[in-house]
C-alpha cells in the first residue's frame, strides 16, 4: 500500500492504495464519492469520466497513483455550494437527458469538457464527441438537446419534431 | 396550451436532482460495515464434465474466508422457472435443474463453478485464480438445429433430448392453415433470424447479502426490477426462508430492459453465504462477467409464410420458429417465444387463420429470456418483414397493403384468431400520421436526389402491435405462469395531507417518482410536491410484481388509482361529517371538499388532519386514519400500436447505411407525462436500431462468446442514431383500466428493427439490387455482400 494525495473537488484528500488501484476505485471506495460509476471494464462506456487537471479522463483507465498531486473534479463537485445545478446539469433535467441516471455523471463531465473546448458545437460535433459515453436509456436524443441548450443554442432546431 | 400539472403535463423529473449530482443510491454504492466480497470462478468452456475442484491453495490464502462449490448447496434448491409451457401433445416442457453453482457439469461459458468469499475483491479474485478445476471438455451444441439432430451432445444428460418443448398455437387451426396456404392465390415466404442480443443496462448487476443473527433476518440488496418476485422465488423455492425473515431491496437501479427481472444465482449465493460466513457478502459484476451471466435476449430462427387471396387479402399465416433457451431455463424464458410471441402474430391485421410452431432448444450458451419487448419484437419483425416482401412481390405499395388488411376502427373490440382480444386501436390513424411525418408523398424526389449522388435511398415502414400491461392473472395462470401479475399500491395520507404512495412497481429509469404523483395530484387537486413514491423495498411496499412488459402505469398506476379512490371515498365521508352534509353531496375539486349547491367547503388538509386527530369525527361509523391499499388485476392486456418509418441511404460501394430520419407515430392511449413517454420511445428506437444495425451476441462453434465486451459488442453510440421524430397524438384510450393508458416502454424496440431493415431492402431494390433479405445486424459487410450476391 502506498499513500496517494490529490485534490478532489477542491479538497485535499489522501488514501492508501495498491499499485493496481484504479482512480475510479479510489474515488468510490476510499473517498466514498460514488457518483462516479463503473459500467464496463474495457474503457468504453464513459460512466466513470472525471476531469483530471481540467481534462476529461476515464477514471477506470488511470491508476490512482498516476493522479497523485492532480486536481480532480467529479460529478459531486459540479453543483453550486448551495446545491443549485450548474448550467449543464440543469439542461439535462430541463430536456430529460437522463433516465436511469447511471451514465449521467460521465455524460455531464464529458459535456462539460466538450463545451470548454467547443462552446457552440453542432449536433454532429456533440454526437461525435460523445463517442466514448454509452447511454442505453435515452437514445441520445435528449442528451444532444440538453448539451445544445447548455451551450445557449436553439434546441428545437436540432430535433426532428 | 399544454397543461402545467397533473395528467398530461410534463413536469421535470424530481429524481434527476440526485442522479445529476452523484447522489443516487445504486446497489454498488451500498457498503455494509464488515462486508466481505465474492468472486465467482466461471467456466471458460461451453460444455464439460467437472472431474475435480481443488481449492486448497485458494483457501490457504490470507484474507480468504471460504471457497464455496456445489457441495455447499446440496440442501438448497435450484433456480426456479416461473413459467411452464405445455407442448403440442399436452406434455409439460422439459425442465432441467439450474443449480446455484455447477453440479458435475458446466453447460455454458460463464457457468459459475466455485465462489471465493474474501476480505477484499482483489483477494477474492486472486484466490479464484488459484483454484484448480479439472474439466473434461465435451463437444458443445450452439446451433439450434444441430442441437436437435439425432446423436447431438445433450446439454442435460437427464433429459431425453435438447428439445425443451414443441409448441403449436393454435393447434386446432393447423390443418385449416395448411389447407388455406396450399390453396392461396399467392404465398410469400421468408426465412430470417432474430439476432441474439445482450440487454446491457449501463449498471452491471450487483447483489449484497446481509444476515442478522440477532433477529434471524436476511436482507438482499439487488439490482432488480421486481424485488418482491425475487423474495418469493428465492425465499420459497431456493433457500427456504419465509418472507417475514427476508427483505429484498432494489434501490436506484441503472436500467433493466428485462434482464434484471430474473432471479439469478448470485442473489441466492450472497444471501446464503452471508449466513455461512456471518458477514455481509457483496458481489459486483464486471461488464465482462455481465456478458456471460446476464440472461441474453431474442435468438429466434423463423420461417414465415403469408398467404393472400387474389385481391391481396391476408388469408392465412404460418410460422415455424426455433427459439434458443440457452443452457438453463431462466425465470420467464419459456413464455417469451410462446405466449408473448404467438399471440401477437395477428399484428394489426384481419388474417383469419394463424398457426405458430415453436421449438425451444437447449444449447451450450448463456440462458435467454425477456429483453425489451420480449417475444413481441420477434413477432413484429417477422410479420412486418413478410408483409413488406409480399407488397414487393405483388407490386403494391407496402403502406396500402397494410391499410387494406388492417383491422378497421369500427371492428374493435377485435378477437384475433390467436387468443387475444384487442380492446381499442386506430391503425389507419397512426399510419396516416406517420405518412405525413415522413412526407411519404415526396419520397420519390428525395430518392432521385440521392441517386444523383450515387447513393441508394430507401424508406421502410413497420406497423406494430404490442400486448402489454402484463397481465390478467387468471389468464396467464391458465397459460402456465407460476405467478400472479397484479400490482399493488398503498396510498398513505399523512396527517397534514401530504401523501406517500407505496407501489409494487419499480422505477429503473422510467420516472415513476414524477409520473405517479401527477395522477394523485390530478385526482385530488393538490400540488404534485405533496406526493412521494416509495418503491423497491419489500419491507415497505405491499407485495407487487414489479416493472416489465410496459406494465407500470397500466397496472401499477391502476392499483394506485384504485387505492386513491378508496381514500377519496373515505375522505368524503369525513368531509360530510365536518360540514354536516350528506355524503352524496360532497364534491372534491382543487383540493377542496364542498357541498354541492352551497358555499360550504373544507380543505383536503383539514379533512386529513381530522382523520388523524379525530376529535370531531364519526368514530362510530368510521375508523380513524386515511390509508388504503388496492391490488389491481387487469382484465385484459393493453394494446399499444404504431407506425414506424425509417429512411436510409445506402452506399452501394461500401454497404454502409446512413439513417436519414426515424419517425414514430404511436397510440399509447392516454399519456400521463408526454416528456417521459417520448423519452421511452427514443430509447426503445435506439435499442431497435442497435439490434438492426450493430448488436450481435455471436458464438463460435465451440460456444465461446465472440462479442463479450463493449470492444466487440457494438452498442449504439450517439453518432450511430439520428434525432427522432415522435408523435403520440393518436390516442384510443384503453377501455379496461381506469386511466385509459396502454404503456410505452417497449414500443420503440418492437417497431424499429423491421422499419430499418425494410428501408434498406427498399433502397437496394430501388438501386437495382433485388436482395430479398439480410439478417440483422445489417453491418456494412453484410449489406455489401448481399449487393455482390445479386450483381
Amino acid at each position: 500500500m502506498t499513500e496517494v494525495k490529490m485534490t478532489v473537488n477542491g479538497r485535499e484528500v489522501s488514501g492508501d492504495v495498491e499499485g493496481r488501484t484504479l482512480l475510479s476505485t479510489f474515488l468510490r471506495e476510499n473517498l466514498g464519492l460514488t457518483g462516479t460509476h463503473v459500467g464496463c471494464d474495457t474503457s468504453q462506456c464513459g460512466a466513470c469520466v472525471v476531469h483530471v487537471n481540467g481534462k476529461a479522463v476515464k477514471s477506470c483507465t488511470m491508476f490512482a497513483q498516476e493522479a497523485a498531486g492532480a486536481d480532480v473534479a467529479t460529478i459531486e463537485g459540479q453543483a453550486g455550494a448551495d446545491g443549485s445545478l450548474n448550467t449543464i446539469q440543469q439542461a439535462f433535467q430541463d430536456y430529460h437527458g437522463l433516465q436511469c441516471g447511471f451514465c449521467t455523471p460521465g455524460m455531464v463531465m464529458s459535456a462539460a469538457a466538450l463545451l470548454k473546448e467547443n462552446p457552440k458545437p453542432t449536433e454532429a460535433e456533440i454526437r461525435n464527441y460523445l463517442e466514448g459515453n454509452i447511454c442505453r436509456c435515452t437514445g441520445y436524443h435528449n442528451i444532444v438537446r440538453a448539451i445544445m441548450a447548455a451551450s445557449g443554442q436553439d434546441v428545437p432546431a436540432v430535433a426532428a419534431e | 396550451m399544454p397543461k402545467d400539472h397533473g395528467i398530461g403535463a410534463s413536469p421535470k423529473r424530481r429524481e434527476d436532482i440526485r442522479f445529476l449530482t452523484g447522489a443516487g443510491n445504486y446497489t454498488d454504492d451500498i457498503n455494509i460495515h464488515g462486508q466481505a466480497y465474492v468472486h465467482f470462478l466461471r467456466s471458460d468452456v461451453a460444455h464439460g464434465t467437472i472431474n475435480s475442484i481443488d481449492a486448497s491453495a485458494a483457501e490457504a490464502m490470507e484474507g480468504v474466508l471460504k471457497v464455496f462449490t456445489a457441495k455447499d448447496f446440496e440442501a438448497v434448491g435450484g433456480l426456479p422457472c416461473g413459467w411452464q409451457v405445455t407442448d403440442r401433445f399436452g406434455e409439460a416442457m422439459q425442465e432441467p435443474k439450474h443449480p446455484i453453482l455447477a453440479e458435475g457439469k458446466v453447460r455454458h461459458v460463464g457457468d459459475p463453478i466455485a465462489a471465493v468469499v474474501a476480505e477484499t475483491p482483489e483477494i477474492a479474485r486472486d484466490a479464484a485464480e488459484a483454484i484448480v478445476v479439472d474439466i473434461d471438455e465435451l463437444p458443445a451444441v450452439v446451433d439450434m438445429k444441430a442441437a436437435l439432430a439425432a446423436g447431438a451432445p445433450k446439454v442435460h444428460d437427464d433429459l431425453t433430448s435438447n428439445l425443451c418443448y414443441d409448441w403449436g398455437f393454435v393447434e386446432e387451426n393447423k390443418d385449416a392453415v395448411d389447407e388455406a396456404i396450399k390453396n392461396a392465390a399467392h404465398v410469400t415466404t421468408l426465412e430470417l433470424t432474430n439476432n441474439r442480443l445482450v440487454a446491457n443496462p449501463m449498471e452491471p448487476r450487483v447483489a449484497i447479502g446481509d444476515y442478522s443473527r440477532g433477529t434471524d433476518e436476511h436482507t438482499l440488496y439487488t439490482t432488480s426490477q421486481n424485488p418482491h418476485v425475487i423474495r418469493l422465488l428465492m425465499g420459497a423455492f431456493v433457500l427456504g426462508i419465509p418472507e417475514h425473515k427476508l427483505r429484498v431491496v432494489a434501490p436506484d437501479v441503472g436500467g433493466g430492459f428485462g434482464t434484471k427481472i430474473f432471479h439469478y444465482a448470485e442473489e441466492a449465493f450472497v444471501t446464503f453465504a452471508a449466513k455461512v460466513v456471518n458477514r455481509p457478502v457483496k458481489w459486483t459484476a464486471s461488464r465482462s462477467e455481465a456478458f456471460i451471466s446476464d440472461a441474453h435476449g431474442r435468438d429466434h430462427v423463423t420461417k414465415i409464410e403469408l398467404a393472400l387471396d387474389a385481391d391481396n387479402n391476408f388469408v392465412a399465416l404460418r410460422t415455424d420458429t426455433h427459439a434458443n433457451m440457452g443452457a438453463y431455463l431462466s425465470t420467464f424464458a419459456p413464455s417469451v417465444p410462446t405466449w408473448l410471441h404467438g399471440t401477437l402474430m395477428a399484428g394489426n391485421y384481419t388474417t383469419p387463420l394463424i398457426y405458430v410452431n415453436v421449438k425451444a432448444v437447449f444449447t451450450n450458451t448463456v440462458p435467454v429470456d425477456a429483453y425489451r419487448g420480449a417475444g413481441r419484437p420477434e413477432a413484429t419483425f417477422q410479420l412486418e418483414r413478410v408483409v413488406d416482401k409480399a407488397a414487393r412481390e405483388l407490386g403494391v405499395d407496402p403502406a396500402e397493403l397494410r391499410r387494406q388488411n388492417f383491422i378497421k376502427p369500427e371492428q374493435f373490440p377485435y378477437d384475433t384468431p390467436v387468443a387475444v382480444s384487442y380492446d381499442t386501436g386506430n391503425y389507419h390513424a397512426t399510419l396516416d400520421t406517420g405518412l405525413k411525418m415522413v412526407d411519404y408523398a415526396n419520397f420519390e424526389a428525395r430518392a432521385a436526389e440521392s441517386k444523383a449522388r450515387g447513393k441508394l435511398r430507401g424508406i421502410g415502414l413497420a406497423h406494430y402491435i404490442e400486448a402489454c400491461g402484463i397481465a390478467p392473472s387468471n389468464l396467464v395462470g391458465q397459460l402456465g405462469a407460476r405467478a400472479g401479475l397484479y400490482e399493488s399500491a398503498t396510498v398513505r395520507v399523512n396527517a397534514t395531507g401530504s401523501i406517500s404512495v407505496l407501489t409494487g412497481s419499480h422505477s429503473h429509469g422510467q420516472g415513476h417518482e414524477t409520473t405517479f404523483p401527477q395522477v394523485i395530484a390530478e385526482m385530488i387537486g393538490i400540488d404534485e410536491s405533496q406526493v412521494d413514491i416509495v418503491h423497491g423495498d419489500t419491507s415497505k411496499t405491499p407485495m407487487g410484481m414489479g416493472t416489465y412488459g410496459s406494465r407500470s402505469i397500466a397496472v401499477g398506476g391502476s392499483a394506485m388509482f384504485k387505492a386513491a379512490e378508496k381514500v377519496i371515498n373515505k375522505a368524503k365521508k369525513i368531509a360530510a361529517h365536518l360540514m354536516e352534509a350528506s355524503e352524496a353531496d360532497i364534491e372534491l375539486a382543487d383540493g377542496q371538499f364542498s357541498v354541492a349547491g352551497t358555499d360550504k367547503s373544507v380543505a383536503w388538509g383539514d379533512v386529513c388532519l381530522a382523520a388523524y386527530v379525530p376529535h370531531n369525527y364519526p368514530l362510530e361509523d368510521l375508523e380513524p386514519g386515511l390509508e388504503e391499499t388496492a391490488f389491481y388485476d387487469p382484465s385484459n392486456f393493453t394494446y399499444p400500436s404504431g407506425a414506424y418509418f425509417c429512411e436510409v441511404e445506402v452506399d452501394p460501394d461500401t454497404g454502409a447505411i446512413d439513417i436519414l430520419s426515424f419517425n414514430a407515430a404511436d397510440d399509447f392511449g392516454n399519456v400521463i407525462n408526454p416528456m417521459i413517454v417520448e423519452g421511452q420511445v427514443h430509447g426503445g428506437v435506439a435499442q431497435g436500431i442497435g439490434q438492426a444495425m450493430l448488436e450481435h451476441a455471436a458464438y463460435d462453434e465451440n460456444g465461446q462468446l465472440l462479442s463479450g465486451s463493449f470492444m466487440d459488442y457494438a452498442m449504439p453510440r450517439a453518432a450511430d442514431v439520428p434525432s427522432f421524430g415522435v408523435d403520440h397524438s393518436c390516442q384510443t384510450p384503453c377501455t379496461h383500466n381506469p386511466l385509459g393508458v396502454k404503456g410505452c416502454g417497449e414500443a420503440g424496440a418492437i417497431g424499429s428493427p423491421p422499419a430499418l431493415v425494410n428501408a434498406v431492402i427498399d433502397a437496394l431494390h430501388r438501386g437495382g439490387y433485388p436482395v430479398e433479405h439480410i439478417d440483422m445486424p445489417l453491418s456494412p459487410s453484410r449489406v455489401w455482400n448481399a449487393i455482390q450476391s445479386v450483381k
